[in-house]
């Protein structure tokens, strides 16, 4: 090997901490919107409505989680993993999906569900301690949370190689051909996992997008204990292409995330997207960033927040003025009323249905440990 | 009827030939198993018959087998795992217990996980280490997950059948040292003689009874004709599968002898036999004249090779135990 190419090699690209130039941008910061000449395409047909829609989804998931994390204090929920800075990437990768398509989340998609119609409560079962997931994946076609790390990834993609043996796979029709996107974090690219589905991905074709929120943190661990490299390149050393977003800017999230599914509809997946993102919260309520990282870099971080961007394009280009605006405040106040009720009335199950899905098929020790414990309790009502 | 002698391995490969006819979603995964047949020609022929999408020749990743099996199922494929030695399941541990074993409790019941994972285990190759190893504790002590282990050729044909079409994860154990071991029975029979989770009675007996599964099954029965040479009527039982225990038929037998000797290649300690030891305690404490005594692997790593016969119960480490019961 040359001196120049052990040179390099050890020179990686150096992250500059605003995502550099190859990241892909439609919405400056500052509200303006950027000319890019490959993804222009894929917002071109986005109407005022849609934009305001998209709007009123950031809001409402921003409230959705100021909502988890406040049941979370008032003891209503055991944990809560907040989404606070990453509402743009979930917006507008979930919105990018059509319905047949399938979605493997992590335990922060909470936006992602929530454009994908499942009922907000859904994400608060697990958290509150009802349910471990609880939902029928095939409903919205949203499999349940994983909490694993980086687990989801592989189940992504063998769920995506069933799609390709189904035939649903470049087949031209738009019923038809099917994407399967899978979520993780930047702390999950270094998982086992994550990098043995990248393989499994790429050698058989699988329709699949691998859509990493580099929020910058795993827990306390920084990007760079977990790569030298920008992460979106590492889809070059496994043969697939990879692409880095404004994780911030919904419309290039949208548009980054429509055309690498179209990609994966049309068989030429898997594809990696990389939305450069922040987690302006903590890791869970279980954690305390303070300990671990300067508060001048969250400050740096509001400058680039996803919702006051796309606000002050929506006003400026006079597709929604303050009443719309309030009326989405005002709509999020109600929403978050409702999630509140429902958070605290959810039911807890009686203790024998433990017992119940452990199986699909009879049991034998099911049946007896389910008889024994309601013999034991009906003990305690003969007593009194 | 068409009664052939057939060995274990090839009852195994005719069954999952079977299964795969029959249901079109029957798909095929694990390393070398396509054009190689597999390292011990368990799939031989089959990718030839049924395609390179049904016989999927995977990456060599155990944790990518088996995960991306889990998606299959999720999206309504009856996936086939092989993982190609007993040591090397260990990287696919994390997808087994947490995902295989819990979908369908997380779901409620809304999805299903029909895949098998199929594992050549237990000792008496000659091989270097991981290669002979038995790790059936670790997945019988995981709810979620059936465990089988099969043990002679006819089983073979019908368990694998059985857990194909069993709608719940089965790991399935198959004896490595005797897929060469053959047996007549008739391969066109329509019914199973038996379902996948109980036990069979392989030999009838009245003094002692020997209960065990897979590999050492066959040297159970041979210890069982020798002793009767001895005047000692050992009732030999095959446990067949190890999550759900078919503790009924055990504690049927354990009331009529008296005695329980458990036989397995793994570590003692915490092995099957610790807990088949405790349930028969709990169940046949007044019809129990012995202690119920184990025979198994010792409790180290697998040995080198040139050593294994002195780790792996024999069919003189079968009679010491079963003297042992008598003892008392």
């Amino acid at each position: 090997m040359s001196d120049k190419v052990v040179a390099e090699l050890h020179q990686p690209t150096p992250e500059v901490g605003d995502g550099g130039p190859d990241m892909i941008q439609l919405l400056t910061p500052e509200g303006q919107r950027v000319s890019h000449p490959d993804y222009d395409q894929y917002v071109a047909d986005l109407t005022a409505e849609d934009l305001r829609s998209f709007y009123r989804d950031l809001v409402l998931i921003r409230r959705l989680d100021a909502e988890g994390y406040a049941l979370q204090r008032q003891g209503e929920l055991g944990l809560w993993p907040s989404l606070l800075g990453q509402e743009a990437a979930q917006v507008g990768s979930g919105r990018a999906l059509k319905p047949h398509d399938f979605v493997f989340p992590t335990y922060r998609e909470h936006g992602v569900g929530f454009v994908r119609g499942m009922d907000p409560q859904s994400s608060l079962q697990l958290f509150r301690g009802v349910s471990q997931g609880g939902w029928d994946p095939t409903e919205h076609n949203f499999h349940l949370y994983t909490i694993v790390i980086g687990a989801q990834t592989l189940h992504a993609t063998g769920y995506a190689m069933g799609v390709k043996m189904d035939g649903n796979v470049g087949t031209g029709d738009p019923d038809r051909d099917t994407a399967v996107i899978c979520y993780f974090g930047d702390g999950a690219s270094s998982q086992g996992d994550v990098n043995e589905a990248f393989v499994y991905a790429a050698s058989f074709d699988a329709p699949v997008v691998f859509f990493c929120q580099n929020n910058q943190w795993a827990i306390s661990e920084p990007v760079t204990k977990q790569t030298r490299i920008p992460l979106f390149q590492r889809a070059r050393g496994f043969g697939f292409p990879g692409v880095r977003v404004d994780g911030n800017d919904v419309l290039a999230t949208y548009a980054v995330t429509k055309h690498c599914l179209d990609e994966a509809r049309n068989g030429n997946g898997p594809l990696l997207i990389e939305a450069y993102t922040y987690r302006m919260g903590a890791h869970t309520t279980a954690d305390d960033p303070t300990k671990y990282r300067v508060s001048a870099e969250v400050e740096q971080w509001k400058f680039r927040d996803p919702i006051l961007r796309l606000k002050t394009y929506l006003a400026h280009e006079g597709m929604a003025d303050d009443a719309f605006f309030t009326q989405v405040d005002e709509e999020a106040d109600g929403f978050a009323a409702e999630l509140r009720e429902g958070c605290i009335t959810m039911e807890t199950m009686a203790g024998e249905t433990m017992w119940d899905h452990v199986y699909a098929e009879d049991h034998p020790v099911m049946e007896a440990e389910r008889a024994a414990f309601l013999a034991y309790k009906a003990s305690f009502e003969e007593a009194n | 009827m068409a009664l052939e002698k057939v060995t274990l391995g090839k009852s195994l490969t005719n069954g999952m030939r079977k299964a795969m006819d029959r249901d079109p979603k029957v798909v095929l995964i694990g390393e070398d198993i396509g054009k190689l047949g597999g390292v011990f020609r368990i799939t031989e022929g089959l990718q030839k018959d049924f395609g390179e999408e049904r016989v999927i020749d995977s990456p060599l990743a155990e944790s990518g087998i088996v995960g991306t099996a889990v998606g299959m199922a999720l999206r309504g494929y009856r996936p086939v795992c092989e993982i190609q030695f007993d040591g090397f399941v260990y990287p696919a541990f994390d997808q087994i217990v947490c995902q295989v074993a819990k979908l369908h409790a997380r779901a409620l019941g809304a999805v299903k996980i029909p895949m098998v994972i199929r594992i050549p285990f237990g000792g008496g190759i000659g091989s270097p280490e991981h290669h002979s190893e038995s790790p059936e504790a670790y997945f019988a002590h995981t709810a979620g997950l059936r465990v089988v282990a099969c043990s002679n050729p006819e089983d073979a044909h019908w368990m694998i059948q059985q857990a194909i079409e069993c709608d719940d994860p089965v790991i399935f154990f198959e004896p490595k040292r005797r897929y060469h071991d053959r047996a007549e029975y008739d391969t066109d029979a329509t019914s199973a003689p038996r379902g996948l989770f109980e036990a069979n009675i392989v030999r009838p007996g009245t003094d002692v009874t020997l209960l065990g599964y897979g590999p050492v099954v066959k040297t159970m029965v041979e210890a069982a004709a020798a002793a009767e040479a001895e005047g000692t009527s050992i009732e030999v039982i095959d446990l067949r599968s190890l999550s759900p225990l078919p503790i009924d038929t055990i504690v049927e037998s354990v009331r009529r002898t008296g005695r329980l000797v458990v036989v397995h290649e793994a570590s003692s300690f915490l092995g099957m036999a610790s807990e088949i030891s405790a349930q028969v305690t709990e169940r046949c404490f007044y019809e129990l004249e012995a202690p119920v005594i184990r025979v198994a692997g010792a409790n180290i790593p697998y040995p080198p090779s040139r050593m294994e016969e002195d780790f792996l119960p024999d069919l003189d480490r079968i009679l010491d135990g079963v003297d042992r019961a008598l003892a008392y």
